[in-house]
């Protein structure tokens, strides 16, 4: 069927800012369904929050709204573009549920607005418990046991036919949030209280538990005359009780026969066809008894997901792409695969390697929390692999996730412990539970036994087991000499430096001074390698390259070679020669060409911002006619999408991983360089190897991204330019620490060195503290030593980009934060240009970063920031390389910056490139989003560390409209009246006055704690007392949770008034009430609450900002 | 592709090799039954269903490449087979056989090989072969296990330069029935297995056993048949005096010009008697071959579980381009443009338009070229069946 002409414009909604459970798949997926309907002719009008997505770029749609994902807003979007029709399936859950309220609203009716690719019937059937069980016993499928509650009385009567332990989950809510699972009557009820908060209709679904079942996803395409066909099916090694995206999951699913795959096949095909799904990709999950085979129902998306994503990675299938053309018109067979260029979309994608992923969390930041997995998502980030049999696949995954690991690492607090002991800890659903069942092999655990206890397949078991009993031999014999047995452990995915660490481990040297001793040169070290075959990641790839023992690279072509595609997705693996040699597939070109190396997997501090930065990178090198090579791991970006670089490598990004793919792209055509400085800290990490082997670096030279990084250097150069820091001291023990606070004075910042996202920063206050941190939060040594930083307390904070040529400075955008100084910059609000910075301060700023860029010799981009204190600028931290901030400076001024820095770092000299209008009409706002939610327990405060998983920006035209839209786009919709609760520290209490005398003039009633009353009282101010949690009930916290109040602006200081006060903020953050724990953001709060409303709001595309 | 002969002697350990008729060979672990067998070098890209494709008789003569390196995972199982032992010679595949995982496992499967004689060997970079196969046609060759390791190569190669090919070859009388069979067999259901036919006032079909697949059979009584299967070489008037309301014609291995030397005449003659008809595979080309069609051995064959094939020409109404995702296993093809004018064209592959499907005009009587018994594949096709047993009688 061609596509339908009764509809000319589209409108696309994004899935809003990166949280959990919803990351950048749905940039990936959105950007994709973008360029297919543009291709098409339709006219495309994009709503997206987000500004560090590819899919806001400008000249993606074509009007683009960096507004608020809110159905108030969306629909004046839509009164203004008038679209023919909307695509709500592509991003994510809140997609779906904003157009599911536009369409009970009324409004898409009145604009007449179509549903295309899900009507609401369908997305309510799929998305409401009740309706989605009823339909599945329609088709004669099995559900779980279970019963809808909108009561604690109705849950109650529930649990009569499910029984404990019970699986609770919300209904329309995020990745499951507020949902877990019960195994006695007091949490039962306490999660279902949660749950019922939690959900939009105050809804939650109850069920017998399956804890313990094999659990499969398929995903599944349908168009609109029917035909269906599966892209992939997916099988979690976590069984049923962890979700799917906290699970490692493997495809395809290893562990059915034939028959009952084909039942599960079926299956999904009739609930996409009951649920009504007319058009486009669904995942449907599925739980399956080991025993005996009995198949249930677990739910199923009608949208894109993050799965679909993992599925078109792993497949070479772009199932967002087909999606979007199936939404307009077309059919299965009237589409042909554009990764392949030799397989029609009408056809299910085979594979002939097995691909694993692993989920990567961030628990480490959330101190109070409890980091057991269960049915409420909260990794942050995932890594894929691939590989040619599970083990490799498994390996390289666990290399790839960049957490210290090389494979299966040893746990050392499950050595030599009691089997009581591991079995206890192998019960546990935490994050590395997979190296613990490594570790329970390694004491002797059989596969039956870890089966019992934690419901892992033995099939599964068995390829772990069989990995960890090559390690033992290898701790025993040392390596192999000869290349079959090389290429044997190199094809169970060992990697060089974990067959380092066993090799040593043969020598009997584990650990200890030896160990460094036989890492070190000398007579030692060589008798030592002699006997282990090697002591080192190198020494191991110098003896493996000398057995001729190298990977070589297959295609992703969705067919396993059945025809020839012309697909240039690559993965590694060790094969042993069918004729005469290994077959490499990887055909490097002879053209010029530059690898741009990614990010890996996401995590706080290392998200989409970066990979924003690499897109860019291999766009603009593509246009300045380079060959650009991508090498990724992260199968939610839109770096491994298949038409964003012209090679791309799905590897982990470890020095072996990426030498072995210079080696291949080097022995032909000219590699010109490799850019570093766009992915984080993780290709960072590689620039040294990298130049080990004689492999240049584009742009900015890793050396002075060192000088950057490094403290003495770097006070050397700030002293010879004459700039301010702030005084700071660097402590290799516990005393020098304390010696150094004393000289500058306390507060001070603390934090170790070489850390992104400011992991383990604090500020403190006293000695005392300085011990607490110095016990608790790092070791301190001569090898990882503390800085110590005199933290200039309320000061103003800025961040400024540049880009430089070596000869020309560029000042890409000047940032003002809104929280003062001391709350880490990625999780600060911020502003541009500044809102209340004089033009002097502004300069001073712009001329010292370019002094900077200069002095470092920086060609690309490099990131400054400031704090601001009485008129006097400090400079805080200078990073020569793509920043955060990088997609959002680009949004707000409306240029290329990303991509302009690309290509002054392969050779073009910025003159070129037309200027930058630092000085926009308007006005944009960062504010970060937080996943507090997900951590109960943890403390909801902002602080140095970093903790915020996304940002929206809100633009407009000036401050207090920008800042609404970015408050709105975070989710906090302010209220209109009220009841405002105020408690603020000594040093704040002046300063808040503005904003409760404002307060007070919009209606507000204003409550605060005796001392903030008392001193807002002493100002004429109308102000009523209430408890603080200490002082006896009723308190604050009894009126939070009995929804008296509205609002909170809430500062503290110092270590004991913040662990009062956590209470207050986690009561508010279950209650969703907008807070804000600086003085500086509450008094934008009361402004923006005084001049704007969600009614007078105007909405403007970018493209209309920019002309 | 670097291409020697004996470009490696026997590495250490090797105890399975495939050498093919030009003298080159593969080393790698044998598994399963020991000894040597010759057939034609295929592939196959499911990623389930080993143990069916290791018993369609289809597959008589050939040695099958698994794409998916991990095979043998579930096992085997009484259930999951398509004939009497019959199939592959062999199986190459890329990973060592794991012991099994799944609850309806009642043996491993190199056990399960060693006991229904098929060769196997592992450790093969089989999407290089693959890729060989794509590139060079499928080639012939000898699979040889030796738990000792010890081989003669020189015999191997002749055995292999020495063997026929399956072009022009009748493979149809090693594996079609001896005897005429009753058959009893439903369909399977999870936790029940195989249902017992019932028979009771049901259109008779005689199926022509050319080396069936026994899902076929269990398909046909699903649809509400009653099935008697035939062996290949039966003449028309023992059909006949049957009484069949249809007559089936099976899938079955070899080429079928080599088969309708005998076969041929007796579907004419159904034909000309209006008997309905209905040809899977094999059955299928030799329905073409009696409406005066032209078959070929095609350079590449189709095979593997995820063949998409669309439903094209008069007669589909509302399903008209409909697309079924199929199970595929052939290495002959009716050549679409020699369909006389009463012959037409039902379905075609998406992937290289090649005839999966014909009707004939006038007469009850039609063939797909693929597999909507499934067994291993999706179950897309079953309407197929139900058209077939919804116009007898």
């Amino acid at each position: 069927m061609p596509k339908r002409t009764d509809i000319s414009s589209i409108l696309v909604i994004g899935a809003g800012p990166i949280i959990i459970g919803q990351a950048c798949e749905f940039d990936y997926s959105g950007t994709q369904a973008i360029k297919a309907l543009k291709e098409e002719g339709y006219r495309v009008i994009l709503v997206n929050s987000n500004p560090a997505t590819i899919m806001t770029d400008p000249e993606m749609a074509d009007a683009t709204y960096v507004e608020p994902i809110t159905p108030e807003i969306v629909a004046k979007i839509i009164e203004k573009e008038r679209p023919d029709a909307v695509l709500p399936t592509m991003g994510g859950q809140t997609a779906l549920n904003c157009a599911l309220s536009l369409n009970k609203d009324g409004t898409l009716e009145k604009f007449g607005v179509k549903m295309i690719g899900a009507d609401a019937k369908a997305i309510d059937k799929a998305e409401d418990r009740q309706q989605f069980r009823e339909a599945m016993d329609k088709i004669g499928l099995e559900s779980a046991r279970s019963g809808i509650a909108h009561s604690v009385e109705d849950a109650y009567k529930v649990l009569e036919t499910t029984g404990l332990p019970a699986i609770i989950r919300p209904s329309f809510t995020l990745g499951g949030t507020g949902g877990g699972i019960a195994y006695n009557k007091a949490e039962f009820e306490r999660i279902v209280r949660e749950g019922l908060d939690a959900s939009p209709t105050t809804e939650v679904l109850i069920e017998e538990s399956l804890l313990g079942w094999k659990e499969y996803e398929m995903e599944v395409v349908r168009d609109r005359k029917d035909n269906c066909i599966i892209i992939c099916s997916i099988e979690n090694v976590d069984p049923m009780g962890v979700h799917t995206g906290d699970s490692i999951t493997v495809a395809p699913a290893l562990t059915l026969t034939d028959k009952e795959y084909q039942i599960m096949r079926t299956a999904s095909i009739e609930v996409l066809r009951e649920i009504g799904v007319e058009t486009g990709g669904s995942n449907v999950q599925f739980a399956v008894n080991p025993k005996d085979g009995r198949l249930i129902v677990i739910e199923m998306n009608p949208r894109v997901s993050r799965s679909s994503a993992l599925a078109s990675k792993a497949t070479g299938f772009p199932i967002a792409r087909v999606a979007a053309k199936l939404a307009v018109g077309y059919t299965l067979d009237e589409i042909q695969n554009e990764i392949t260029g030799a397989t029609p979309a009408s056809f299910e994608p085979t594979i002939d390697y097995v691909v694993t992923k692993i989920p990567r969390f961030a628990f480490e930041k959330f101190k109070g929390s409890k980091n057991e997995l269960s049915t409420a998502m909260k990794s942050v980030g995932e890594v894929m692999a691939i590989g040619r049999c599970f083990a490799e696949s498994m390996q390289k995954a666990l290399r790839g996730l960049e957490t210290g690991l090389d494979g299966f690492n040893r746990v050392p607090e499950l050595e030599n412990v009691s089997r009581e002991k591991i079995t206890a800890a192998l019960s546990q659903r935490t994050p590395d539970r997979i190296l613990k069942i490594a570790q329970a092999f390694r004491e002797d655990f059989t596969v039956e036994e870890i089966n019992q206890i934690t419901g892992f397949d033995p099939w599964f078991l068995r390829q772990i087991e069989a990995i960890i009993y090559e390690e033992k031999m290898l701790g025993h014999n040392g390596l192999p000499r000869d290349e079959a047995e090389m290429r044997r452990l190199k094809a169970m995915g060992f990697s060089d430096k974990r067959l380092a660490t066993l090799a040593v481990r043969s020598v009997g040297v584990a650990g200890g001074l030896a160990e460094t001793q036989a890492r070190r040169s000398g007579l030692l070290h060589d008798a030592l390698r002699a006997m282990a075959g090697a002591t080192s990641e190198q020494e191991v790839r110098d003896l493996r390259h000398r057995l001729g023992v190298y990977p070589v690279y297959k295609r992703i072509d969705s067919c396993a070679a059945e025809f020839e595609a012309i697909t240039p997705y690559m993965y590694s693996t060790y094969e042993a020669p069918s004729f005469g040699e290994a077959e490499d597939e990887a055909d490097p070109s002879e053209r010029r060409k530059i690898v741009i190396l990614g990010g890996g997997p996401n995590r706080i501090g290392q998200g989409i911002e970066f990979d924003y930065c690499c897109v860019h990178a291999c766009f603009a090198l593509a246009e300045a006619g380079f060959e650009t090579i991508m090498v990724n791991c992260n199968p939610e970006t839109v770096s491994t999408d298949y038409d964003t670089s012209d090679r791309l490598y799905f590897e982990p990004l470890t020095e072996e991983d990426v030498l072995e793919i210079m080696r291949v792209e080097m022995s032909k055509g000219e590699v010109v360089g490799v850019i570093v400085q766009f992915g984080g800290q993780t290709p960072l990490k590689l620039a040294a190897a990298l130049e080990r082997e004689g492999i240049p670096i584009l742009g900015t030279s890793p050396d002075a991204i060192d000088l950057a990084e490094d403290r003495e250097r770097f006070a050397k150069l700030v002293n010879k330019l004459k700039l301010k820091q702030p005084l700071n001291g660097i402590a290799k023990s516990r005393d020098e620490a304390a010696a150094a606070a004393a000289r500058i004075g306390y507060p001070v910042l603390l934090r170790p060195s070489y850390v992104l996202g400011g992991r383990a920063m604090e500020i403190v206050d006293s000695e005392p503290q300085l011990d607490d941190y110095i016990n608790t939060a790092v070791n301190v040594s001569g090898d990882s030593p503390v800085l110590v930083d005199q933290y200039l307390r309320d000061a103003v904070e800025c961040d400024v980009d540049v880009i430089a040529d070596g000869e020309d400075v560029r000042i890409a955008g000047v940032m003002q934060h809104i929280e003062e100084a001391g709350v880490h910059s990625g999780d600060s609000a911020c502003t541009l240009p500044p809102y209340s910075l004089s033009d002097e301060i502004v300069e001073e700023m712009e001329r010292q970063a370019t002094e900077l860029a200069r002095a470092l010799n920086v060609r690309g981009l490099m990131n400054v920031q400031f704090a601001v204190k009485d008129d006097e600028v400090y400079l805080i931290e200078v990073n020569p390389r793509a920043s955060r901030t990088v997609p959002f400076v680009a949004k707000a001024i409306g240029q290329p910056v990303a991509k302009v820095a690309a290509r002054v770092m392969a050779g073009e000299k910025l003159a070129d490139f037309e200027p930058f209008n630092l000085r926009p009409e308007h006005m944009a706002v960062k504010e970060a989003v937080f996943p507090f939610a997900r951590f109960p327990g943890a403390d909801p405060v902002l602080s140095p560390e970093m903790k915020s998983t996304g940002e929206v920006m809100g633009i407009d035209r000036d401050f207090p409209a920008a800042f609404f839209k970015s408050q709105l786009g975070a989710g906090m919709n302010l209220p209109r009246e009220g009841t405002l609760f105020v408690s603020v520290k000594d040093s704040d209490k002046e300063v808040i006055v503005p904003a409760v005398k404002t307060m007070l003039e919009q209606g507000f009633r204003v409550i605060a704690t005796g001392g903030t009353q008392r001193f807002l009282s002493d100002k004429g101010l109308d102000i009523e007392r209430v408890n603080k949690v200490a002082e006896g009930r009723p308190h604050i916290v009894d009126a939070i949770i009995d929804g008296e109040v509205a609002l909170i602006f809430n500062t503290t200081e110092g270590w004991q008034s913040l662990l009062d006060s956590k209470s207050i903020r986690e009561a508010a953050l279950e209650k969703k009430l907008p807070y804000y724990t600086t003085a500086a953001a509450s008094l934008a709060t009361a402004r923006a609450i005084a001049e704007v409303s969600t009614e007078q709001l105007e909405v403007r595309s970018l493209q209309d900002y920019y002309s | 592709m670097a291409l020697s002969a004996f470009s490696h002697a026997q590495p250490k350990g090797a105890t399975g090799v495939i050498v093919f008729a030009d003298g080159t060979c593969i080393w790698g672990k044998g598994f399963g039954a020991s000894g040597s067998a010759v057939g034609e070098v295929c592939f196959n890209t499911s990623m389930t269903g080993y143990q069916e494709v290791m018993t369609d008789p289809s597959y008589d003569s050939q040695i099958v490449t698994f794409t998916f390196p991990h095979i043998g995972n579930v096992g085997a199982n009484e259930e999951d087979v398509e004939s009497r032992g019959l199939g592959a010679v062999g199986c190459i595949v890329r990973q060592d056989i794991t012991p099994h995982s799944n609850f309806r496992a009642s043996d491993e499967f190199v056990e399960w090989c060693k006991r229904h004689g098929k060769i196997g060997l592992a450790g093969v970079d089989t999407r290089a072969l693959t890729r060989r196969i794509r590139v060079q046609g499928a080639p012939n060759a000898v699979i040889a296990h030796n738990p000792r390791g010890q081989f003669d190569l020189k015999a191997l190669k002749k055995q292999a330069a020495e063997w026929s090919g399956l072009e022009g070859l009748d493979l149809v009388p090693s594996v079609t029935r001896e005897d005429r069979e009753d058959w009893g067999g439903g369909f399977w259901q999870l936790g029940k297995g195989y249902a017992r036919a019932s028979w009771e006032g049901k259109p008779h079909v005689v199926a022509i056993d050319y080396g069936a697949k026994d899902n076929i059979f269990r398909n046909l009584v699903k649809a509400g048949a009653k099935v008697t299967v035939v062996p290949a070489r039966t003449g028309l008037d023992d059909i006949l005096a049957l009484e069949p309301d249809g007559v089936f014609l099976s899938n079955g291995p070899g080429d079928p010009a080599a088969t309708g030397e005998y076969a041929v005449p007796v579907i004419k003659g159904l034909l000309d008697r209006d008997v309905p008809l209905f040809g899977i595979c094999l059955g299928h080309q030799m329905l073409a071959l009696a409406a005066g069609a032209k078959t070929a051995k095609m350079f590449q064959g189709h095979r593997g579980a995820n063949h998409p094939v669309q439903r094209v020409g008069e007669g589909w109404g509302e399903s008209t381009g409909l697309v079924e995702i199929t199970s595929m296993n052939h290495g002959f093809a009716v050549d679409a443009d020699t369909l006389p004018d009463n012959v037409e064209q039902t379905h075609v592959s998406l992937f290289d338009g090649t005839n999966c499907g014909i009707s004939i005009r006038g007469k009850k009587a039609f063939g797909v070229q693929y597999h909507p018994e499934a067994s291993p594949g999706p179950q897309d096709s079953f309407y197929l069946f139900e058209k077939f047993v919804g116009m007898l009688g």
